[in-house]
C-alpha cells in the first residue's frame, strides 16, 4: 500500500466518523445525564429533511444546518416532555421516537426527493492540510466536520474540567442527591436531552448537505443505533467516542475497501463488526466492574421526580 | 330531520336504478389504480411508473380514471393496500414493484373480476399478467458509451446485492464497454444494500481509488453519480436520467418509460381482450431508452449507439450474442448463438474482464 492510499482510507474514515462522532456525543451528554434516549435514529432523520429542505427552499446551507439543529432539539423536546415529564418508560418513548421520526421525515420530505443542492465542499486549511499521513484525513473536510472537531472538544473541556460537567454527572449518577444539593434535576435533564436532539439534528445536515448532498427517505441508515453502540463502546468517556466513531467509521467502509484489492471476506461479517466489538467491549466491563465499578451513569434510564 | 318513508325509499331506489342506467349508457370511466413502492419524486423507479400513468390517462382522457398509493412497503402493507383498491371497484391495478408479487396473486385470487398486472416478477394467474423492461439492453448501450469515455481502460460498478438482476446488469454493461473497446476492465464493490446513500458514495470513492474513471451502479440513489460529479470523473445512471446530480460528468442514464405497455393493457380490458401474459419489452417497444447524452461525448461514439440500438430492434443484434467467455474462459455462449429468456433470469457469472468474483 502506498502513502496516498493510506491517505484516501484516513480520510474517508474521518468522513463516516463523522456522523457518528455527532450523534454520539449527544447521546454520551443525555446518558451522562441519566436519561437513556433511543431515538437517536429517529432525530437524525428529522434533521436530515428539515436540514434539506429549508436549504433547498431557502438557498443557504447556513440556514439548512440552523433548521435541522431547531429540528433535532424540537423532536428531543417531544421525548423530554413524555419521558421525563410525564414519567413514561425511557426505552419505549425513545424507542417511539424513533419510528416517529422515521416517519415525519419521510411525510416532510416526500416532495424533495430527487432534488438537489450543492453541499458544503471540502476546504483545505494551508500549511496543516500538507502533513503527510494525517493531512489530508483531518484539516482538509468540509466546515461541519471541522464543527464537530470543535463541538468535541467543547464536550471533552466541559465534561472533565468545569464544574457544569460535574453537575451533570452528579445528576446522572444519582438525582435524588443532586436534588438534595440544590440543583435542577429536571433542568439539567431537559437541557441534555435537547443538546442530544441538537447534535443529531446536526448529524442529519452533516448527511443530507455534505455527504450526500440530497434527501431520501431513510437517509441515516442505522447510523443512530451505531452511535448508541458507540456510547457503551467509549464507556461514556468523551475522547474514546472520538476515537470510537473513526474506528466504527472505519469499520462501515473497510469492506468496500478490502472487496477491491479482492480480499474474500464476507460483508455482511464485517457489516457486524460494531457491534461486535460493543459486545466484548460490554463483557469487558461487566467484568471490570467486580474490580473497580461500572462506568455507566448509575441512574441511567431510571425515572425520577422531585416530588416522588 | 327526515324520516325515510316508504315513498321516498321507492324514490331514492328510482333514481338510483335511473343513474345505474345511465351509466350503463354513458359507460363509467374504467378504474385503474397504480401502487408505488416509494415516493414519486423527481427521479427514479418510482418517477417513471407515475410519469407512464400521467400519460395514459391524459390519452385515454375521460375513458379511464387512474389513482395511485405512494410509499407503500413491500409485505403486509401491500397486501392491505392491494386489496382496499380492489374492493373500491377497481377494475385493472398495476402493482410496481418485486416484492407486491405475492401479495397480488393473494388479493386476485379474492377478486376474480379484477386484473392486476404485476411488475418484474415472475408468477401470472387467470387475473395476473407481468410485465417487465429489459434494462440489460439499456445497460448495453450506456456500456458503450462508457467504454468510449474510459481513459484508464477501468469501470467502476456499485452493486446492490449479487442477485441475477444486478449479475446481469454488470455483464450488459461490460459487453457494451467491449464492444467499443475490447481493452476495458470492470471493477465491482457490493454495498449490500438497496439504499444507504452515504455507503454508496465510500463504495464509489473506493472504486475511484482503484483506477476507474467512470461509475456506475445498480443501487437506488444517485449518491454514485454526485460522488463521480465532486471528482471529475464520469458516471452513467440508471432508472431516470440523472444529469441533475452530475451536471459535467453525467455521461447517459439507462431508463424505463412504462407508457406503452400500460396503454396496451388499458386498452386490451377496454376491448374486453385482455388476458394474463408475461411480457418483457425493452428497446424495440421503446420501454427501455437512453437519456439525452452529454456533449462530451463524441459524434461517432453517439453515431455507433444509435447502430448497434437500431440493429438490435430489428432483431438483427443481441446483447447476448457468442461468442461470451466467463471470467474462466468458459465459453458460455457459442458463436452464432444467443442466451435465451430463462438463461438470462438464471445468470451467475460473470464475463471475462471483471475483476473479483461474486459473492457467495
Amino acid at each position: 500500500m502506498d502513502i496516498g492510499l493510506i491517505e484516501n482510507i484516513l480520510f474517508a474514515m474521518v468522513r463516516t466518523g463523522t456522523p457518528l462522532l455527532l450523534v454520539a456525543l449527544g447521546a454520551m451528554m443525555s446518558e451522562r445525564s441519566g436519561v437513556l434516549n433511543l431515538g437517536q435514529e429517529g432525530m437524525i432523520l428529522v434533521g436530515a429533511a428539515c436540514g434539506f429542505i429549508a436549504a433547498y427552499a431557502g438557498g443557504s446551507l447556513g440556514l439548512g444546518v440552523l433548521a435541522a439543529v431547531a429540528a433535532g432539539i424540537f423532536v428531543s423536546l417531544i421525548f423530554a416532555f413524555i419521558a421525563l415529564t410525564l414519567i413514561s418508560n425511557q426505552v419505549a418513548t425513545g424507542l417511539a421516537l424513533t419510528i416517529f421520526g422515521t416517519g415525519l421525515s419521510a411525510f416532510l420530505g416526500a416532495a424533495y426527493v430527487g432534488q438537489t443542492v450543492t453541499g458544503f465542499a471540502p476546504i483545505a486549511i494551508p500549511f496543516l492540510s500538507d502533513i503527510p499521513l494525517i493531512g489530508q484525513a483531518l484539516f482538509a473536510q468540509d466546515l461541519l466536520v471541522y464543527l464537530s472537531f470543535i463541538l468535541f472538544a467543547a464536550v471533552f473541556v466541559v465534561m472533565r474540567y468545569t464544574r457544569l460537567g460535574l453537575i451533570i454527572r452528579a445528576v446522572g449518577e444519582n438525582p435524588e442527591v443532586a436534588h438534595a444539593l440544590g440543583y435542577k434535576v429536571m433542568v439539567v435533564r431537559y437541557c441534555a436531552v435537547m443538546f442530544g436532539g441538537a447534535m443529531a439534528g446536526l448529524a442529519g445536515a452533516y448527511l443530507s448537505l455534505a455527504y450526500t448532498p440530497m434527501w431520501s427517505e431513510g437517509i441515516a441508515a442505522g447510523r443512530g443505533w451505531i452511535a448508541l453502540a458507540l456510547v457503551v463502546f467509549a464507556s461514556w468517556r468523551t475522547e474514546r467516542i472520538l476515537f470510537g466513531a473513526w474506528l466504527f467509521g472505519f469499520a462501515s467502509i473497510l469492506h468496500l475497501l478490502l472487496q477491491g484489492y479482492g480480499y474474500e471476506i464476507s460483508p455482511n461479517l464485517l457489516a457486524m463488526l460494531p457491534y461486535v466489538i460493543t459486545i466484548i467491549v460490554l463483557v469487558m466491563m461487566m467484568y471490570r466492574q467486580k474490580n473497580q465499578g461500572l462506568f455507566a451513569p448509575r441512574s441511567l434510564g431510571q425515572p425520577y421526580h422531585p416530588l416522588k | 330531520m327526515t324520516l325515510l318513508t316508504r315513498k321516498t325509499f321507492l324514490r331514492l331506489l328510482g333514481a338510483a336504478s335511473l343513474l345505474t342506467l345511465s351509466a350503463s349508457v354513458f359507460a363509467a370511466p374504467l378504474k385503474v389504480g397504480f401502487v408505488y413502492v416509494s415516493p414519486i419524486g423527481d427521479a427514479g423507479w418510482t418517477y417513471q411508473h407515475d410519469e407512464a400513468r400521467k400519460i395514459v390517462q391524459k390519452e385515454f382522457g375521460d375513458k379511464i380514471e387512474t389513482t395511485f398509493v405512494e410509499s407503500v412497503a413491500e409485505g403486509a402493507d401491500a397486501e392491505r393496500v392491494i386489496r382496499n383498491m380492489a374492493s373500491r371497484g377497481y377494475d385493472l391495478i398495476f402493482t410496481t414493484s418485486f416484492g407486491y408479487m405475492n401479495p397480488t396473486i393473494k388479493v386476485a385470487k379474492m377478486f376474480p373480476k379484477v386484473k392486476f398486472e404485476h411488475a418484474t416478477g415472475y408468477k401470472t394467474a387467470a387475473n395476473v399478467g407481468n410485465y417487465q423492461a429489459r434494462d440489460y439492453e439499456g445497460r448495453y448501450l450506456a456500456g458503450m458509451v462508457a467504454g468510449a469515455m474510459s481513459k484508464k481502460e477501468v469501470i467502476g460498478y456499485v452493486g446492490a446485492f449479487p442477485i441475477p438482476e444486478v449479475i446481469r446488469g454488470i455483464n450488459s454493461f461490460m459487453l457494451g464497454a467491449q464492444a467499443v473497446n475490447p481493452n476495458v476492465k470492470m471493477k465491482v464493490v457490493w454495498v449490500n444494500t438497496w439504499h444507504d446513500p452515504a455507503k454508496e458514495r465510500e463504495a464509489a470513492e473506493s472504486l475511484i481509488l482503484q483506477g476507474a474513471d467512470v461509475l456506475t451502479m445498480h443501487t437506488d440513489s444517485a449518491a454514485t453519480i454526485q460522488a463521480a460529479e465532486a471528482k471529475g470523473i464520469y458516471s452513467v445512471g440508471f432508472n431516470s436520467d440523472m444529469s441533475a446530480y452530475g451536471p459535467k460528468t453525467h455521461l447517459t442514464s439507462s431508463t424505463q418509460h412504462w407508457e406503452s405497455i400500460y396503454s396496451a393493457k388499458i386498452k386490451a380490458v377496454l376491448d374486453g381482450t385482455w388476458k394474463p401474459e408475461a411480457i418483457w419489452h425493452g428497446l424495440k417497444e421503446n420501454v427501455v431508452a437512453l437519456s439525452p447524452m452529454n456533449p462530451v461525448v463524441p459524434k461517432e461514439v453517439v453515431a455507433k449507439v444509435d447502430a448497434y440500438k437500431m440493429e438490435m430492434i430489428a432483431g438483427k443484434r443481441a446483447v447476448y450474442q457468442g461468442p461470451i467467455y466467463d471470467q474462466a474462459g468458459t465459453l458460455k455462449v457459442a458463436e452464432g448463438k444467443t442466451l435465451s429468456d430463462e438463461e438470462l433470469h438464471q445468470q451467475n457469472w460473470y464475463v471475462k474482464g471483471i475483476d473479483g468474483k461474486i459473492p457467495q
